[in-house]
């Protein structure tokens, strides 16, 4: 087990200083590390301008009006049970198992796809009572920073079928699973914005 | 069909854009012409547009910044005639509608066009060669960065023959620049050639930030990098904490714009004040991503020039790093009158301050590396000296606008803009220029020409003091910045002395180009076979000039700092490898290329609402991306013969020419 953390999670942060290049799988999971810290960084800008604006409702519905945190918690549990799915995909492809691999990918999508369908379904709910995002600052901001994570998980699904296209025609590769590694830390850090999403917007919004 | 297209916007009443397009075209056309009589189309494609060499993406980035710096220097030497002409009854020759493009356009294009292309073209060139590397650690992506930036610098010249560009300032503060009140396409072609040059920078940031902590050679430590790769490494890891916000801000106004949300606007509870903390927390890193690359040039000229290593290394990266943290905190003080309240203020005023700190830390060490040096006094050694006397002025003005108070008096005067024009041209551009001197022989394998290089030095230095000491007079007399028509006649005086200023500058610019052209021709006698003309401290030095695809035949083993020098010390050069292993490399991939073509489709179809074509180009990028994830063969093996062959043909194998000096 620890051998294939060390494979397959590596960041390379225990290499000595000095030890000459790392290997391309640590290079390439770094590089999509730090892109996803400055995904991260645009996100944290979305996120100051709906701290901001959250109470400018300017006399249309406000959050305690139209959040619905039933649908919310099972929104959320899809998502990161869909996580939890991705991580056991990326064992199973780790460990060579690609029907395992397959099963699990399946459920990460499916769980994804709930995800995006609840959320749609939120949104149009919302456009058909007027609330729209132009109908005040606040409505703007919270359709920016949640569709833009809707956005996200949609060409991370998306992604997940392209790359489970290259898995079966071309086998578990170590191109292949380099892909598969940067597709999910990207998965990962989709809960980690949701999370902020679910804390900063519908709890705090409802109260 | 074509959205808000029609021949209307294309200004064929007006002389001026009329004209420029035409010297453009005509130039562009000349240059088609040749390369396609002369037959260098293949040459063209195989080794440069489709290159994915650092080396050459360097190179292709500093002539993008130079192409730039001309378009941008003639807004600026429009701007400077125009108010120097007209004053009292006088109109001038630019409307306000026209000036007010000049002056968006100009800011615009010198921060995200000729600065940033320049600075990232020598970090791409010469970070690999520092750390003892063949390439980046995504060459491809490197590819594409550059041309998304070109990409970006195309659509904003678009602007000039078709519509037009915003009137807002190169900072577009809403509401101006919301659709009620910018209701052509200029602001649209600001946003949307910003944001696609922002990917390509951000990409750039993500690249470099890998390429220094993961890709060094071996025995390269943290603390035995080159302080440019220091302080390439701080302005790389600003782009990626910085550019995102730039990128989410513009989003936001493009929603409000596009879709009619409500971020900015002043109605349905916009904030624009929020507009202004988004963008400076973006903009305040970006003036040390600009920087900070160009401290570490002129530490590598200084020591170099000074036969010194570095005054106190660590000191020099402690300082680096600080003011990578420090750059995060001072961005406030860009607007001190917004009414944030006195406390606000006194800490944004407080942190400004003790930002100069690490600043003045550097200087010194500068100043210490030259004491009991022997100095050579080489063009870049000059830009480099006249940047400590010039950058210091600028740091001063610079803590002096950090207090509250004086702010409020001269906030948005001319004293402002000569500040900051003080650190950009004493610092980016003179550092730029140094570096350009400094690492050109290193990439053509010929010296620049020492002496129109040291005239376009003095035209730089006195067109400067010329240009900028009389904007700072004239702030404190109390002239606001972007003024189309000056009221007060006693101004004008100090105006032509900054207009002749600015033609000072152009005979700078005409040295250069001069000194460039004259290089060219005369190559042949100022051939460096060495590949260490100035003798140099560090790896690149190490390699021959140009240095071959795979930079280094065998991984330098690193012991020291100067890593080259300690060689030369030791060994009396580079030893050669007792044989030759084969290496593997990227290969050429044309998707940088053809990507970004469809993102100036559509950018532009963007701007002009053309959803069709918005739609096309799109799936056009998408595809070229699929494909290119799909692929895997994208390296090359160069075979141990061959790199033998070419190592030995080097006319001066051993690297001892250094010697003879």
């Amino acid at each position: 087990m620890a051998a294939v953390i060390s494979s397959g999670f590596s960041t390379g942060v225990e290499r000595a200083d000095g030890a000459g290049p790392a290997p391309v799988r640590v290079v390439v999971a770094y590089g999509f590390w730090l892109f996803i810290l400055s995904d991260i960084v645009m996100f944290s800008g979305l996120f100051a301008a709906y701290a901001v604006l959250s109470d400018n409702a300017a006399g249309g519905p406000t959050g305690r009006e139209l959040f619905d945190l039933q649908k919310v918690f099972i929104e959320t549990f899809c998502l990161l049970l869909s996580s939890y799915t991705c991580g056991l995909g990326a064992l199973a492809a780790e460990w060579r198992k690609l029907k395992h691999f397959l099963i699990y990918a399946a459920l990460t999508f499916s769980l994804g796809a709930a995800f995006l369908y609840i959320e749609f379904s939120e949104f149009a709910g919302m456009v058909s009572q007027g609330a729209g995002p132009t109908r005040s600052a606040f409505l703007s901001a919270f359709f920016t920073l949640v569709g833009a994570h809707g956005a996200h998980v949609t060409i991370g699904l998306l992604w997940l079928i392209y790359l489970v296209a290259q898995i079966v025609i071309k086998g578990l590769r170590p191109a292949v699973l380099r892909r598969l590694l940067c597709f999910s830390l990207f998965w990962h850090a989709l809960d980690i914005i949701w999370i902020g999403v679910f804390t900063l917007v519908y709890l705090m919004g409802k109260q | 069909m074509l959205g808000k297209l029609s021949w209307e916007a294309i200004p064929f009443n007006e002389p001026l854009p009329m004209i420029s397009m035409g010297v453009v075209l005509a130039v562009i056309l000349v240059v088609l012409a040749v390369v396609t009589f002369k037959g260098w189309w293949s040459y063209l494609w195989r080794e440069w547009l489709t290159s994915v060499d650092h080396k050459r993406i360097g190179v292709m980035y500093v002539i993008l910044g130079l192409v730039m710096l001309l378009r941008g220097f003639s807004d600026a030497i429009m701007m400077r005639t125009q108010q120097a002409i007209a004053v009292g009854a006088a109109q001038g020759y630019l409307p306000p509608e026209h000036y007010d493009q000049v002056f968006t356009a100009h800011g615009t294009i010198m921060i995200f066009f000729v600065a940033m292309p320049f600075v990232i073209g020598l970090m791409n060139f010469a970070v690999p060669l520092q750390i003892g590397a063949r390439d980046v650690a995504f060459p491809v992506l490197n590819s594409i960065s550059f041309w998304l930036t070109a990409a970006g610098a195309l659509l904003i010249n678009l602007s000039l023959v078709i519509g037009n560009f915003a009137r807002t300032g190169w900072m577009g503060y809403p509401p101006l620049s919301e659709l009620a009140f910018s209701p052509g396409v200029g602001v649209d072609y600001y946003l949307w050639s910003l944001q696609i040059a922002g990917i390509g920078t951000l990409l750039t940031g993500v690249n470099f930030v890998t390429t220094i902590l993961k890709l060094r050679a071996p025995g390269m430590r943290l603390l035995r990098m080159p302080v440019f790769c220091w302080t390439s490494l701080a302005a790389n890891l600003l782009i990626v904490a910085a550019f995102p916000i730039l990128t989410a801000t513009f989003v936001m106004l493009l929603l409000d714009r596009y879709v009619g949300m409500h971020f900015f606007t002043n109605n349905a509870g916009g904030n624009q004040m929020m507009y202004v903390n988004l963008f400076w927390a973006w903009g305040h890193p970006e003036v040390y991503i600009l920087i900070l690359p160009l401290f570490g040039v002129f530490s590598e000229v200084i020591a170099t020039f000074s036969g010194k290593s570095l005054f106190s290394y660590r000191s020099m990266v402690w300082a680096t790093m600080g003011i990578c943290v420090l750059s995060f905190m001072v961005w406030l003080h860009h607007f001190f009158t917004m009414g944030a309240g006195a406390d606000v203020n006194a800490f944004f005023g407080i942190m400004s301050t003790i930002i100069a700190v690490p600043t003045g830390v550097k200087v010194f060490n500068w100043l210490f590396t030259m004491f009991r040096g022997q100095i050579v006094f080489s063009t870049p050694m000059l830009f480099s000296i006249g940047f400590i006397v010039t950058f210091v002025i600028g740091g001063l003005t610079g803590v002096l606008l950090a207090v509250p108070p004086v702010d409020f008096v001269l906030h948005n005067s001319v004293f402002l803009v000569a500040h900051f024009h003080n650190v950009i041209i004493g610092g980016v551009v003179f550092g730029s220029i140094a570096g350009y001197n400094y690492w050109f022989p290193k990439a053509f394998g010929f010296t620049l020409d020492e002496r129109l290089g040291k005239a376009s030095f003095w035209c730089w230095l006195i067109g400067f003091y010329l240009a900028f000491t009389p904007l700072y007079i004239l702030g404190m007399l109390g002239m606001t910045r972007r003024l189309q028509h000056i009221p007060d006649p006693n101004w004008q005086p100090l105006l032509l002395v900054a207009e002749a200023g600015a033609v000072v500058i152009f005979c700078g610019i005409l040295c250069q180009l001069a000194q460039l052209y004259v290089s060219i021709r005369t190559r042949e006698r100022r051939r460096d076979p060495s590949g260490d003309p100035w003798n140099g401290r560090t790896l690149e030095w190490s390699t021959s000039s140009p240095p071959p695809a795979y930079n280094f035949a065998a991984l330098p083993r690193v012991e020291a700092i100067d890593a080259f020098w300690q060689l030369k010390e030791k060994a009396g050069g580079r030893p050669a490898p007792a044989e030759y292993q084969s290496v593997e490399m990227p290969r050429n991939s044309p998707i940088g290329f053809i990507t970004s073509f469809f993102m100036v489709v559509t950018g532009f179809a963007l701007v002009w609402h053309i959803w069709w074509m918005v739609i096309c180009s799109l799936i056009a990028v998408v595809t070229m991306i699929l494909v290119h994830g799909w692929s895997e063969n994208r390296h090359y093996e160069i075979p141990a013969s061959e790199i033998a062959q070419i190592e030995t043909a080097r006319p001066d194998p051993g690297g001892r020419a250094w010697q003879r000096s």
